[in-house]
C-alpha cells in the first residue's frame, strides 16, 4: 500500500512533465495560429477604435508597450501549461485515491488509465464540443464572465455525465454485456445532449475571421490537452504500478 | 507480502485522509484558478502573471477576453 502523500507527490511529478510536454505540444504547433489570430485582432482593433468605446484610450496605451512582450508570452506558455499540469496531476491523484476501491479492476495501472479517460472526456471533450476554444481576436470581453461560468458548468456537467454513464452501465450490466455498454452510452450521452440543449449558445466568431485558422487552433488546442491527459494518465499508470515480480520476489 | 489479485495501492478512508485530500483538493483549485482565470486578486502581481500565461490559457481552452 502507498501512503497519500506518496499517492500525491507522484501525481505532482506527472502532471509537471505532462503540463511541460503538451506546453511543447501547444508551442510547436499552437503558438502560429495565435500569432496569426493576434495579427487579426491588431489589425481589426486599428481599423474599428470606435468599437472600444471608453476604453479607446487605456486600450491604445497597452498596445503601446505591452505589460509581457508576444517572447514572453510564448515563454509564459510552458509555465501556464506546467503550474496547469501540476494542479490537474494533483486532483487526478485525490480522484485515485478515493475512487480506487471503486473502479472494479485488480490492476492499478488499468484504473489510473481508466479514470484518465474518464477525466478527458469530462474535462476537455464535453466542454470543447460546446464551447469550443477560441483564439485572441474571438470573442467579446463584455461577455467573458458569462463565458467563464458556462465553460466551468460544462466542465462538471461533463464529470456528472461520465458519472451518470458509470452509474447506468452498472446498473445495466444485470441484462447482459450488451445492455451494459449501451447504459454507458446512454448514461453519458443523454445527460450531455439534455446539457446542451439546456445551457445558451454563444457564437461570438466574427463573420470576417477565417475559418481555417480558427479550426487550426481548436484542433492544436484540443491535441494540447490530449497531450497532456494521455501523458497523465499513461504516467501515473507508470508511477502506481507494481511489478508482480517485485512482490513474488518479496513473498519468496 | 504476496499481492491478491484484488490489492489496490491506496490508503483505506480516513477522516485524516479525507481532510489531506480536501486540503490538497483546494491547493491545486487555486493553483488552476491562478492559471486560468486570475487577473491579479490572488497573485498580486497585477496582471503580469495574467498576461504572462495568455497564450496557455487559450491553447488549454480557457474562455479569454
Amino acid at each position: 500500500m502507498r501512503t497519500f502523500g506518496s499517492l500525491l507527490v507522484r501525481g505532482l511529478i506527472v502532471g509537471l512533465f505532462a503540463g511541460l510536454l503538451a506546453g511543447t505540444f501547444a508551442y510547436v504547433l499552437g503558438e502560429s495560429r495565435v500569432d496569426a489570430a493576434i495579427a487579426i485582432e491588431e489589425a481589426g482593433s486599428h481599423a474599428h477604435t470606435h468599437d472600444h468605446g471608453d476604453n479607446t484610450e487605456p486600450a491604445a496605451a497597452e498596445e503601446e508597450e505591452p505589460l509581457v512582450s508576444r517572447d514572453g508570452q510564448r515563454a509564459g506558455l510552458f509555465l501556464a501549461t506546467s503550474l496547469y499540469g501540476v494542479a490537474l496531476g494533483g486532483l487526478f491523484a485525490v480522484a485515485f485515491t478515493l475512487l480506487r476501491r471503486k473502479l472494479r479492476t485488480g490492476n492499478d495501472a488499468y484504473a489510473a488509465l481508466g479514470l484518465a479517460a474518464a477525466g478527458f472526456v469530462g474535462v476537455v471533450l464535453v466542454p470543447f464540443l460546446k464551447y469550443p476554444p477560441n483564439p485572441p481576436a474571438v470573442g467579446d470581453p463584455d461577455t467573458i464572465t458569462k463565458r467563464t461560468v458556462t465553460y466551468l458548468l460544462t466542465l462538471v456537467i461533463g464529470l456528472l455525465a461520465v458519472w451518470a454513464g458509470v452509474a447506468l452501465s452498472r446498473w445495466a450490466a444485470r441484462y447482459g454485456e450488451v445492455a451494459r455498454l449501451a447504459g454507458g452510452v446512454v448514461g453519458l450521452v443523454v445527460t450531455v445532449v439534455a446539457a446542451y440543449l439546456i445551457l445558451p449558445r454563444i457564437n461570438e466568431v466574427p463573420e470576417t475571421f477565417p475559418a481555417t485558422l480558427l479550426w487550426q487552433f481548436r484542433f492544436a488546442s484540443l491535441g494540447t490537452q490530449a497531450t497532456l491527459w494521455l501523458l497523465l494518465g499513461f504516467g501515473y499508470a507508470v508511477a502506481v504500478d507494481r511489478r508482480p515480480s517485485r512482490s513474488k520476489v518479496a513473498a519468496a | 507480502m504476496a499481492a491478491p489479485a484484488q490489492s489496490v495501492a491506496v490508503p483505506a478512508l480516513s477522516p485524516k485522509l479525507l481532510a489531506a485530500a480536501l486540503l490538497s483538493v483546494g491547493l491545486m483549485l487555486l493553483l488552476a484558478y491562478l492559471v486560468g482565470f486570475d487577473q491579479g486578486a490572488v497573485s498580486r502581481s497585477g496582471m503580469y502573471l495574467h498576461e504572462l500565461m495568455h497564450d496557455g490559457r487559450h491553447l488549454l481552452g480557457v474562455p479569454c477576453h
